[in-house]
C-alpha cells in the first residue's frame, strides 16, 4: 500500500434524520434480474439500498465489503444465484465459502452479524428481493448508524495530532 | 568495501539512525544480520541514534539541525505519545525516513491489540495475569503526584498506528523481521539514490508478487478437505501447504523473504503484509481460501470454515493497522 488510507466521512445526514445506508452487490444473471423483477411487479421496498451490479457473485471480492463498511456503509448485502444456477457454473461456490468466512471475521471484529447479509436471489424471486431489502433495512435501522469512519477518527487514524490519548 | 560504500565514505560520512517504537527489538537485531556488511556500513556511516545499541539521548537528536540524519530507520508501530513525538522529531531531522519492519509498516503483532480495548489490555497486564503479585491493584497512571511534584509517563493510545499514519514516510521495508540480504541491497540503493521518489511510502527490499511466486512447492490442484494447524500434523515436504489444509498466507502476502517459513516446512504467517495487488491482506486471504475449499454444498463449506481457529488473528496477524477496518469496533 503506497499511500495512507484517506478516511472518508460518510455522507450521512445529522442523527435525527439518519437513514440506514446499505450497499448491495448483485450478480447480473440472477439477483439483479430479480431486483428488476421486483420493479416490474411494482413491489414496494425502502430506498435505502444502493445496488452495485457485478457479473457474478464470485466476482465480489471480500474487500468490496470491508471497503464499503470502512467508507461509511451501515449494512452490506451480497446476493447471487442459488447454488446450481450459476451462469458461470461454479462462481457462486466461491461466494458460498467466502461470505460466511468474511462474516465470521466481521463478527470477530465486533460488528453485529445483522449488518452483513449474504443470500441467494434467483431471477424469478423479485418478491424475495423486496422482502430482503425491507428486512435488512429494518434490522440495520434498529442497530443504528455504524459510522466506521468516525470511529477511526476517534481512535486517531488518519488525523495526525490531537488524538484522544488513554487516561485523559 | 564496494563502490557504493566507497562513494558514501568519500562524500563525507553518512549519518544513520535506527529508532524503536512499539516493537520487540527483533528489527534492531535484523539490521545486525547483514553480517560482515556491518563493518562496511560502520566505515561509511556514523550512527547518530540507535537506542538499542548506542547511548544517544532524545535531547541530542533535538539539538541536531533539521535534515541532519541522512537515513533513519524507524521500527515499531506508534502506541503512545512518546513514540508519536519521536516519530515527528525524526521526520524533521531526517532526509530519508524509512518504516522498517512489519510493525512500522502495517502495525505488526502489537496492532492485534486493536481488536480489544485499552482497559482489557491493562487488566490482563496488571490485574489478572496469574503470575502477578499486585494486591493493591496498582495500574500505571499518565500523571502521578509525589512529594517532588508531578511525574508523567507517556500517554497510552487507544489504537496502534502505523508510522505512515503519523508522518510522511519515504520508504517502507516490510517483514518480521526484514531479511538482511535484501535490507543491505536496499541500503546500497538508498545511498546511491537509486530508489523511486520519496514521500510515497513505497515498499522496498521486497517484490510486488505473492510469496507463492517464490515458493518451491508443487501444486497438485487439489482442494482443501480439512484444515489443520502446524501442531496437529507434520506437513508433507514439497507439496503446497494450503492444499494440505494448513493455512498458509502465501497467496495474500508480499514476497521478499525467500519463502523462509515455507522452506522450514511451516506455513507462511504473512509478515511481509499485503502483496502488490491487494491492499487488505486479511480479506485477500479470505478471497483466496474461498476459491479452494472442497465443498459443493453450503453445509460442507460452513463445516470447513468452522474448522478455522481465530480468523482475525490468522489473516491479520501482521496487518491490522493497515487493514480496511483497522481494528475492532
Amino acid at each position: 500500500m503506497a499511500e495512507t488510507h484517506a478516511v472518508q466521512r460518510s455522507s450521512m445526514a445529522p442523527a435525527e434524520a439518519w437513514e440506514p445506508r446499505i450497499i448491495a452487490f448483485l450478480c447480473y444473471w440472477c439477483s439483479y434480474t430479480g431486483a428488476d423483477n421486483a420493479g416490474t411487479a411494482r413491489l414496494k421496498y425502502p430506498p435505502n439500498v444502493d445496488i452495485i451490479r457485478v457479473m457474478c457473485s464470485g466476482r465480489i471480492d471480500p474487500e468490496f465489503v470491508t471497503t464499503a463498511f470502512a467508507h461509511g456503509a451501515d449494512g452490506v448485502m451480497v446476493l447471487g444465484c442459488h447454488i446450481g444456477d450459476c451462469h458461470y457454473i461454479a462462481g457462486n461456490h466461491k461466494t458460498m465459502a467466502r461470505m460466511p468466512l468474511l462474516k465470521r471475521t466481521l463478527v470477530d471484529l465486533g460488528m453485529e452479524p445483522e449488518r452483513f447479509v449474504h443470500e441467494w436471489v434467483s431471477a424469478a424471486e423479485g418478491e424475495k428481493f423486496a422482502r430482503l431489502v425491507r428486512d435488512v433495512t429494518e434490522q440495520v435501522r434498529r442497530l443504528g448508524p455504524l459510522d466506521w469512519p468516525q470511529r477511526l477518527v476517534q481512535r486517531g487514524v488518519g488525523t495526525g495530532m490531537g488524538r484522544e490519548a488513554w487516561g485523559h | 568495501m564496494n563502490a557504493n560504500t566507497e562513494s558514501m565514505a568519500r562524500t563525507g560520512k553518512l549519518k544513520i539512525g535506527m529508532y524503536w517504537a512499539a516493537s520487540c527489538g527483533g528489527c534492531d537485531i535484523s539490521l545486525l544480520e547483514i553480517g560482515p556488511h556491518i563493518l562496511e556500513l560502520a566505515a561509511a556511516a556514523d550512527v547518530v541514534l540507535w537506542p538499542c545499541a548506542a547511548d544517544f539521548k532524545y535531547r541530542d537528536v533535538a539539538a541536531y539541525p533539521d535534515q541532519y540524519i541522512d537515513l533513519c530507520f524507524f521500527n515499531g508501530g506508534v502506541r503512545n505519545s512518546e513514540q508519536e513525538e519521536i516519530a515527528r522529531l525524526l521526520r524533521r531531522k531526517s532526509k530519508t525516513l524509512v518504516a522498517y519492519g512489519a510493525c512500522a509498516t502495517d502495525g505488526g503483532i502489537p496492532a492485534l491489540a486493536n481488536t480489544t480495548t485499552v482497559e482489557s489490555i491493562f487488566a490482563a497486564s496488571y490485574l489478572d495475569s496469574p503470575s502477578l503479585d499486585n494486591p493493591a491493584r496498582v495500574q500505571p497512571q499518565p500523571i502521578t503526584a509525589c512529594e517532588f511534584g508531578e511525574l508523567q509517563i507517556p500517554h497510552f493510545y487507544r489504537h496502534v498506528l502505523r508510522l505512515a499514519d503519523i508522518v510522511e514516510v519515504d520508504y517502507q521495508i516490510p517483514g518480521c523481521p526484514p531479511q538482511a540480504e535484501r535490507v543491505w541491497t536496499a541500503i546500497l540503493a538508498l545511498v546511491a539514490g537509486e530508489l523511486p521518489a520519496r514521500n510515497r511510502a513505497v515498499k522496498v527490499a521486497c517484490t510486488d508478487k505473492a510469496v507463492c511466486d517464490e515458493c518451491p512447492r508443487e501444486k497438485r490442484k487439489v482442494r482443501i478437505k480439512e484444515f489443520r494447524r502446524p501442531h496437529q500434523a507434520l506437513a508433507e515436504p514439497g507439496w503446497c501447504l494450503l492444499e494440505q489444509g494448513f493455512i498458509c498466507m502465501g497467496p495474500a502476502t508480499r514476497s521478499g523473504c525467500g519463502a523462509l517459513c515455507i522452506n522450514a516446512n511451516l506455513p507462511c504467517r504473512g509478515c511481509y503484509g499485503p502483496s502488490g495487488a491487494v491492499t487488505d491482506q486479511g480479506v485477500a486471504m479470505i478471497g483466496a481460501l474461498g476459491s479452494i475449499l472442497d465443498a459443493s454444498t453450503e453445509e460442507r463449506a460452513r463445516e470447513l470454515i468452522d474448522q478455522i481457529v481465530d480468523p482475525v488473528g490468522t489473516f491479520y496477524r501482521f496487518t491490522m493497522a493497515s487493514s480496511d477496518l483497522r481494528g475492532s469496533r
